[in-house]
């Protein structure tokens, strides 16, 4: 039982990351917030990916003399590609959020639904 | 050479476009270039399509390096197929884009939008080219990121909230994604999905495959709007300018469409299809009535086509999760025939609305009199969305019922039939208000849309016409397709 919880830390740590994120982009109505968590949601998915890439007793995977287990470098690489990604929503995400509090006043998710149902009826 | 590099060259082409479009600033310019370049596009993907025909399967290892190792770009019949559909939309769509973006979008931005426009479409042609479960995920991602901005472009401030929206459950449903291959990765060593195809047998029993399986299939049917986790949709489509809605109702949903068939068929196969195919059969036929019954209840003409499209998502996914070669071949024709259907009534729609500047119901009164041709053209377009015979729609059913009759599920086939009669109610809403109600008073002839919105609405319209007289070549290559899809679950 110990050994399960000792031994695949790196994936509990992933789990409960992601639960948090994921309960954030659910459960706040603040628009900055939904992204922290969408945040915090993606970085977990990073960390599974790099620590998964670990090898037992592996060196960091630069050619060496009298290295032999280097840990699989794939992983960094396709992580790197994911975190540009990352990058690429959260400014989007928070571009949108500026242009939202610019024409509805509020970042509250409640706030502009309610605007919204006050000013276009018709929709 | 150039041709060899073509399969290359489909995604690279409106990938290098884009930021040179970002440097023309003028709008006409980008207009111009952007145009050249998605029929360029159109070009590469019927070349490769008839290359596809005569000679199978092309394999196109990026930079010399050979797969598994490197990046594969593969593209077999029904990946040609997709590329030819979202291409042919994808061009013809921008000389309808000319004028209606000009009203749409204001002037110093226009260039923006054309850029944005040939990034979406790269990433969409990625995915349909590539052998690469992550590159997979890249694709997606572009696609989904300049769909979210060029969503926001629309004049609504609700085009901003709608894109936010889609923003946040497009990136959840992506995310779910990587962690599915991670997990595949981390059973199998491998990304590239022939590979994947080989190796997962060995280890399908585990229960990170299983889960790998879960989130991959959530994650897609998150981008591909299939209920419940369509939310996303309505409003996204509703406050998007128009040519917007009309290129990802046209497309983006049915690139979806195709990468979960690419996921679960050639990369999963084998017994977990059935469980997946039990799930989205009650998801789809929900869907179907869910999308079609809230349809008929719009005030607004965009939002009422949006559930619609929902309610035909269904119809492909209900395709699919019968697992047969006909069941298969429907849903593929189906995504094929709805995204002409569906662009055409988006692009009457929008002819409407640069005339009118409205998109609900009640603004319509008597505007079958007032543009005649472009409410023709809608009413045209929504017989083939019901599936009359002699459209296209007609075909897709026909293979949708047959294959629900061969399983011997007359129940899932009287429902594809009552769903379509829902079809008829919306549509007919539409027809009585634009007939039958008197035009409001004072109220002059329009002027119907200029020509250049006039002309690709033909061709849309048209086509849903041709290939439901003369469907042959069609099915064929859909059958094609789906035996060779239907390969895997053999295994």
């Amino acid at each position: 039982m110990m050994d399960q919880f000792a031994g695949l830390y790196n994936y509990w740590i992933f789990i409960v990351l992601m639960m948090i994120g994921f309960y954030i982009v659910m459960a706040q109505h603040n628009l900055i917030k939904k992204v922290v968590g969408l945040n915090i949601f993606q970085v977990s998915v990073f960390v599974f990916y790099i620590s998964m890439s670990k090898v037992q007793d592996g060196s960091a995977p630069i050619i060496a003399d009298g290295v032999t287990v280097y840990s699989n470098p794939l992983p960094h690489v396709l992580i790197l590609t994911a975190i540009v990604v990352g990058v690429a929503t959260t400014a989007l995400a928070l571009a949108l959020v500026v242009r939202i509090r610019d024409s509805y006043g509020s970042i509250e998710e409640d706030e502009i639904e309610a605007e919204e149902r006050r000013r276009e009826k018709h929709f | 050479m150039l041709l060899a590099n073509l399969p290359a060259l489909q995604v690279v082409l409106p990938l290098i476009a884009a930021p040179i479009c970002l440097l023309l600033r003028r709008s006409d310019r980008a207009w111009f270039w952007a145009t050249i370049v998605t029929w360029f596009c159109l070009g590469i993907a019927i070349y490769l399509l008839v290359e596809v025909l005569s000679v199978g399967a092309i394999s196109y290892p990026i930079g010399d390096w050979a797969a598994p190792i490197g990046i594969e770009y593969k593209i077999d019949l029904l990946s040609a197929f997709l590329l030819v559909i979202v291409s042919s939309i994808g061009a013809v769509v921008l000389p309808y884009a000319h004028a209606s973006v000009a009203s749409e979008v204001p002037d110093a931005r226009i260039y923006l939008f054309y850029t944005m426009y040939l990034l979406c479409l790269c990433g969409l042609l990625g995915i349909a080219v590539t052998g690469d479960a992550f590159n997979l995920f890249v694709f997606l991602e572009i696609s989904s990121l300049s769909s979210y901005v060029l969503i926001s472009m629309g004049r609504y401030r609700r085009s901003l909230t709608a894109a936010y929206r889609y923003l946040i459950m497009g990136t959840v449903g992506a995310t779910f994604y990587i962690i599915g291959v991670g997990m595949m990765y981390m059973m199998t060593g491998t990304l590239n999905m022939a590979d994947l195809a080989n190796r997962i047998p060995a280890v399908a029993e585990t229960r990170t495959i299983q889960v790998a399986i879960a989130f991959i299939v959530v994650g897609l049917s998150l981008k591909l709007a299939i209920f419940p986790l369509h939310l996303w949709l309505p409003n996204a489509y509703t406050f998007a300018p128009s040519v917007v809605t009309i290129f990802l109702a046209a497309t983006a949903t049915k690139v979806a469409v195709y990468a979960l068939l690419r996921m679960l068929f050639t990369v999963f196969g084998g017994e977990p299809l059935f469980v997946i195919g039990e799930v989205l059969m009650i998801l789809s036929v929900a869907a179907m009535f869910v999308g079609s019954l809230v349809a008929i209840y719009q005030t607004n003409i965009k939002r009422m086509l949006a559930y619609s499209s929902i309610a035909q998502i269904g119809y492909m996914v209900l395709g699919i999760s019968f697992i047969t070669t006909t069941g298969l071949a429907g849903g593929i024709i189906h995504l094929f025939n709805h995204a002409l259907v569906k662009g055409a009534l988006f692009m009457a729609v929008g002819g409407m609305f640069y005339r009118i500047a409205s998109v609900r119901l009640d603004d319509m009164a008597g505007i079958g009199k007032r543009m005649p041709i472009t409410t023709g053209c809608f009413v045209i377009a929504g017989l083939g969305l019901i599936g009359v015979p002699l459209t296209a729609g007609f075909i897709s059913k026909w293979y949708l019922v047959s294959a629900a009759l061969d399983k011997e599920m007359w129940f899932i086939a009287a429902l594809i039939l009552v769903s379509s009669l829902l079809a008829v109610i919306y549509i007919w809403r539409v027809v009585e208000v634009a007939y039958f109600h008197a035009p409001p008073k004072r109220a002059a002839l329009l002027p119907e849309p200029p020509l250049s919105m006039l002309i690709p609405l033909f061709i849309l319209t048209g086509a849903s016409i041709y290939f439901g007289i003369d469907a042959s070549r069609t099915v064929d290559i859909a059958m094609a397709a789906a035996s060779f899809l239907m390969i895997g679950v053999a295994q």
